[in-house]
């Protein structure tokens, strides 16, 4: 059958172009590849080669025409032995996508599903024996707990094997587990934590820590289009079951290169979980979730946290749910949100407001993404004001996006506005009393619940 | 060098022994498999051309002998992770050729169920990890495949592959430290087509020999003919002989030429006409297969049994990508998390 060849769009843009040259004649033998034609876009001059083999039985439009529209037909191939006239008839265009059916009325874009919190269960039994240990020895037992009960999980990243970490974190798993699990790399974090990405694609299920979250920026690119993306773009056919942990945010006296919170960053990104514990409960609990979740999740701790103590439960096997948000003080006055260190401005700021009569319901988020947007809905509703508290910046921070989520779904319940207590907008300074007064503080947290309160 | 390391040079492979012969079942292997490419490749143009594809499209005509040459030597069990140029190498692994059609035309049969697109796909049966859009970051995951087949302590190896434009990226070197430092069963296929995009190899890189490249580690790297796909299969069993032995990595510098430009909207004013038609009609893969399998007595007949064979494949594929409807708008939300 006589094939047409039609104009080619040879670009995203394309919508016409002029036909320049023809570089074979009516009457030409072509074979697949051969240029055949010349055509001027909005960028280029392109060739155009043949895709179906015969001969050139006919040219319809000449050289020189202008604004060919796309998949206009410019010539007919014929077979051997083959009648040209049967195709010089205008193909149709091709046929468009045929479009998924969808109810006429339906929105062009369905609605987001709406993620909701686990149903509020006792994290753990009220009677639970409790020990005393700190964020540190937590996040240890939490790693070791895991690969004794998985093969497939072992950790990697700076110093984590024989210096046995450079906070201390991975203190003794070289000698339970073997160099092996516990793997020392070079200084190398674009490179490592994209080849962790690999590993974990073929089914592994690794720990990357990174010395300081402010290096994994080296890494970023992997983090988000490796790990994070995959699920997606293979249609559902592979990710990666990945924790990447580390400290985030200011240290003390670091400088600005070392003192970052990535917390709003991640939560930004489609395909990641971001958790960000205050307690050694939660750091236990919520690691060993991450570890056996099967997506690619950012792990943020906080070097001043690592020797904090708290009580933890001494239960065999301690998992917390990731995405629910913790009351970690009730009170009915004003609603503070915080998360990670931000926790101690805010429980410290509760204490001092409660001296002066204010109630206040501190929420630690714990998790970052998916944000248990309902816990602080509902108290929202309860209290009808709401502070939050982060270590980073206030531009599109964490507290931006609660305040946004506060006015779409309580806005009715509000009585004040929201004011986010953040980092300051600058980079963070060397100085004491810059850095200081860089970073949030209790004075500042109960100032705003003031401020919201009318007080 | 030092160590057990070995390292060819150009002149060095050519005193190797000459390129074994294939049988006539290799040839006529290596011929469909080729074709099958050039083909799916030309229709992919064509069908760029008619609106039906969108975004970019990165065509392999002209590279097809490496793909086919690695996995004639490759078992089904060794890893394949590339760029995104990247329809040959799922042709090559095996893949489905409606199911990477629909992709490219972005439907609900493609195999990333038109979430992926040209540059995004993968196949988890046939161990094809992707499909990458960010240049050079398949070196580092591919590395990650090869730790974690030392972990397993299987046999499998990862064919890593990566342009010479992907070849001065910084991760690249990373990787090849850690593969070298760990002894990691991977082989860093450079696809030398001598341009990135538009800046060839001499503009762009200090050493253009680019098997030399892991010299620095300690790693061992031959340069090979990628337009001769015996040449092509030899260099793999031997890259592959030492990753199996638990030598470490291994370079293969696959010196190879695209027909086509960068991308389907790149004019390719770089280089010059006669560069392009001299490669193509001296060292074209396919050419130089068919020349071989005629003259070793195979009919012209024959040829054009395969020739319609792949033709008709080609088409299926095309029509299948082009009636299959589009996903379903609920699977805009799906596939984020497990």
């Amino acid at each position: 059958m006589p094939t047409n060849i039609l104009m080619p769009a040879l670009s995203p843009t394309m919508e016409e172009g002029t036909l320049a040259k023809w570089l074979k004649a009516e009457g030409d033998t072509i074979k697949s590849g051969d240029v055949i034609a010349e055509i001027e876009t909005d960028k280029a001059t392109m060739e155009v080669e043949a895709v179906d083999e015969g001969v050139l039985a006919k040219i319809l439009v000449p050289a020189g025409a202008e604004n060919v529209k796309v998949n206009t037909p410019i010539a007919v191939i014929a077979g051997e032995g083959e009648d040209a006239s049967a195709a010089t008839a205008p193909a149709a265009a091709p046929a468009a996508a045929p479009v998924a059916e969808a109810p006429a009325s339906a929105p062009s874009v369905p609605a987001a599903p709406k993620t909701s919190a686990p149903p509020e269960t006792p994290e753990f039994p009220a009677d639970s024996p409790m020990v005393s240990m700190t964020v540190r020895e937590a996040l240890r037992d939490a790693m070791a707990e895991e690969m004794r009960r998985d093969d497939t999980v072992f950790v990697m990243g700076e110093e984590v094997a024989e210096y046995q970490g450079a906070y201390k974190i991975t203190q003794g798993l070289l000698q339970e587990f073997g160099a092996r699990r516990v793997v020392d790399t070079p200084i190398t974090e674009h490179g490592f934590a994209g080849l962790a990405v690999g590993a974990a694609m073929s089914g592994l299920k690794p720990i990357v820590e990174f010395m300081t979250f402010n290096f994994a920026m080296q890494a970023i690119d992997h983090i988000i289009n490796s790990a994070a993306k995959t699920l997606y773009m293979s249609g559902g056919q592979m990710g990666a079951s990945i924790v990447f942990r580390g400290p985030n945010g200011a240290a003390a006296r670091v400088g600005a290169q070392h003192s970052q919170d990535y917390a709003a960053w991640y939560s930004q990104i489609p395909g990641l979980k971001v958790i960000a514990p205050y307690s050694a409960a939660d750091a236990k609990g919520l690691l060993k979730a991450a570890i056996r979740d099967p997506n690619p999740i950012v792990f943020l701790e906080n070097e001043i946290l690592y020797g904090q103590s708290f009580d933890v439960p001494r239960l065999d096997d301690f998992v917390l749910p990731i995405g629910k948000a913790r009351i970690a003080r009730a009170g009915d006055h004003v609603t503070i949100v915080s998360f990670a260190i931000g926790m101690t401005y805010a429980l410290k700021a509760a204490e001092a407001l409660a001296e002066e009569g204010i109630n206040a319901e501190v929420i630690d988020l714990r998790t970052i993404r998916p944000m248990d947007v309902e816990t602080v809905v509902r108290s929202v509703m309860k209290t009808g004001r709401c502070v939050t508290v982060e270590e980073g910046w206030p531009q599109s921070g964490v507290g931006a996006e609660i305040s946004a989520q506060i006015m779409t779904e309580a806005f009715d319940y509000l009585d004040a506005p929201v004011i986010r207590i953040c980092g300051k907008d600058v980079p963070m300074p060397y100085a004491a009393n810059l850095e200081k007064l860089a970073l949030p503080n209790v004075g500042e947290v109960v100032a705003a619940a003031k401020a919201v309160c009318y007080r | 060098m030092a160590g057990n390391a070995k390292s060819r040079s150009k002149s060095e492979a050519d005193a190797e022994p000459a390129v074994p012969a294939f049988t006539k079942d290799q040839e006529l292997r290596a011929y469909r498999e080729m074709l099958l490419i050039r083909r799916f490749e030309e229709k992919a143009g064509q069908m760029y051309g008619m609106g039906l594809i969108g975004g970019f499209c990165h065509l392999y005509i002209g590279q097809e002998a490496v793909v086919v040459g690695v996995s004639m030597a490759a078992r089904p069990s060794d890893q394949t992770i590339t760029s995104y140029r990247d329809h040959g190498h799922m042709l090559a692994c095996g893949l489905d050729p409606k199911g990477v059609m629909a992709e490219l035309t972005g439907r609900r049969g493609g195999l990333s169920k038109g979430k992926g697109g040209s540059m995004h796909m993968f196949s988890k049966e046939k161990n094809f990890f992707g499909g990458h859009g960010i240049v050079g970051a398949q070196v580092s995951l591919g590395t990650g495949l090869a730790f974690a087949n030392r972990y397993r302590e299987n046999d499998s190896v990862s064919l890593t592959y990566f342009g010479d434009g992907a070849a001065n990226q910084g991760q690249v070197y990373e990787s090849f430290n850690m593969a070298e430092l760990w002894k990691l069963p991977v082989i860093f296929i450079i696809e030398n087509n001598r341009y990135a995009m538009g800046t060839s190899v001499a503009r762009s890189s200090a050493l253009t020999e680019f098997w030399k490249r892991g010299m620095a580690f300690n790693m061992p790297g031959e340069a090979v003919d990628g337009m001769d796909v015996r040449a092509v299969k030899a260099a793999t069993e031997r890259a592959l002989e030492w990753c199996r032995a638990g030598q470490g990595p291994y370079i293969l510098e696959m010196q190879t030429y695209r027909y086509r430009g960068h991308s389907m909207s790149d004019p390719a004013k770089y280089r010059s006409k006669e560069e392009v038609q001299k490669m193509r009609e001296e060292h074209d893969p396919i050419e130089q297969v068919r020349a071989r399998l005629l003259a070793g007595g195979v009919s012209e007949d024959e040829l054009k049994k395969i020739d319609a064979a792949v033709r008709s494949i080609v088409s299926e594929a095309a029509e299948f990508a082009t009636q299959d409807p589009e996903p379903d708008p609920s699977e805009l939300y799906t596939d984020i998390l497990l």
